[in-house]
């Protein structure tokens, strides 16, 4: 089982970036206005922001973590490790990590590769960063985690359109040994692989000019060709409403905690139904549960940073917190995260002009 | 759990409902809405309230109330 905990990391900051334009989903004509605002109303999403064609995550998170660095005053010779958590890269190769790399100015001693996951993906990327750094040999490093979703959603799809967001996050992670444990829960069930999928495109369905871009009828109000994001709402729906309170339990009673020595749950945001649902199911004070679906919509890997630096800035700034992040979906991936903070610099969020 | 209360939920759960409208032998699809959104909304519900997970296959196959309230029930008694 992967429970395990990663001591001497202590999270410096965290900062987020969206693209200017924001949509509106009350003008989503796609739908019928009384079907629209039922969804809205259960999606819980009102605006999100979209990036012009041409933006890529890597530009956001370039520009949360330029500024991160900058407001920490971190000399960028010291920053030993990079990972880019993306799935809306710049290039089928290379892995964009060493695009950041080098557009941040960061040495060449740096270590920078990519993670391709999504929801779950700010948890993994902390395990992940966390683990190479615990031993004491990289004092700084960057967690870059975001994607541009956008893009690859039909507008003829009701089950994705209205959804998705586009945000890219930047955490500064550093050495520090009076730091609390990271404690992980970790899972996987590749068997639901495609319950969320982009089929084409790939090495297993290269693309194909005939049949990747022919939009096809899947349903009603459900239009989307093979490079569109697909979704199978009800079994992602199942899945997370089955599997995430479990690992939440499983990881506070490892570790002999309970949910009252946790100050806020921050979910990955999937939708407002799913996310309130697992409140419910775990018996969660909504006041400990913050929610930045109804401004940015889901973002994917920056949902859970991107919450924190939207709802809960001056709380991370002037004290000392334990909190508990989870994330669930694309994969299927899930995990959560118990850690400790303190005063985490956590500047507004940073609006990029494409 | 019994029919009587089970109905009562559902007509506080989604708003198109007025109370004591329903009917175990009423068919879902002309008293509602039954289409994804609002099928979602159930999942949630009988989630949150009776601890049991339906599929998309087996929702699709309830068509009254009563198998609606049967497949639930189902579900529940099994769960032990």
């Amino acid at each position: 089982m992967a429970i395990f905990q990663v001591p001497n990391i202590n999270i410096a900051g965290i900062s987020a970036c969206v693209p200017e334009y924001e949509y509106n989903n009350h003008n989503y004509d796609w739908i019928s206005e009384k079907e629209r605002e039922t969804l809205i109303k259960t999606i819980g999403v009102e605006k999100k922001r979209h990036a012009h064609k041409g933006t890529t995550t890597s530009d956001l998170c370039f520009v949360a973590a330029d500024n991160l660095i900058n407001e920490l005053s971190w000399d960028r010779s010291e920053i030993d490790i990079l990972i880019f958590v993306s799935q809306s890269r710049d290039y089928i190769i290379p892995a964009t990590a060493g695009l950041l790399q080098e557009k941040l100015s960061l040495p060449k001693s740096c270590i920078a590769f990519d993670v391709s996951l999504g929801c779950s993906g700010y948890v993994y990327g902390l395990s992940v960063i966390g683990s190479m750094m615990t031993t004491g040999i990289i004092k700084k490093g960057l967690l870059l985690t975001g994607d541009i979703s956008t893009l690859n959603t039909s507008y003829k799809d009701k089950s994705a359109f209205p959804l998705f967001g586009d945000a890219g996050t930047a955490t500064a992670i550093e050495l520090d040994t009076s730091s609390s444990s990271m404690k992980f829960n970790l899972q996987t069930d590749g068997s639901g692989y495609d319950a969320i999928i982009i089929p084409d495109g790939g090495i297993r369905n290269f693309a194909n000019e005939e049949t990747s871009f022919k939009y096809e009828k899947i349903s009603e109000g459900i239009f989307r060709n093979k490079f569109n994001i697909a979704l199978d709402g009800i079994k992602v729906f199942n899945f997370s409403l089955r599997e995430v309170k479990p690992n939440i339990n499983k990881l506070l009673q490892e570790f002999e905690l309970t949910i009252d020595d946790i100050d806020y749950f921050i979910f990955h945001q999937a939708n407002k139904l799913m996310n309130e649902t697992i409140r419910k199911q775990l018996k969660l004070d909504p006041k400990k549960v913050p929610f930045s679906l109804k401004d940015y919509g889901n973002t994917s890997s920056a949902s859970i940073p991107l919450t924190i630096v939207a709802e809960l800035a001056n709380k991370v700034k002037d004290n000392e917190l334990t909190l508990l992040l989870s994330g669930f979906g694309v994969g299927l991936s899930w995990g959560s995260v118990i850690l400790q903070t303190k005063n985490i610099v956590c500047p507004s969020i940073y609006i990029y002009k494409d | 759990m019994n029919i009587t209360d089970f109905i009562k939920k559902i007509e506080e759960e989604f708003e198109d409902l007025q109370p004591n409208s329903l009917a175990p032998s009423d068919v879902l699809t002309e008293k509602f809405t039954w289409d994804s959104i609002n099928a979602l909304i159930f999942l949630a519900h009988v989630n949150v309230e009776y601890d049991v997970e339906i599929t998309a296959e087996e929702l699709i196959k309830s068509v009254t109330v009563q198998d609606l309230y049967d497949l639930v029930n189902t579900k529940y008694q099994n769960k032990g």
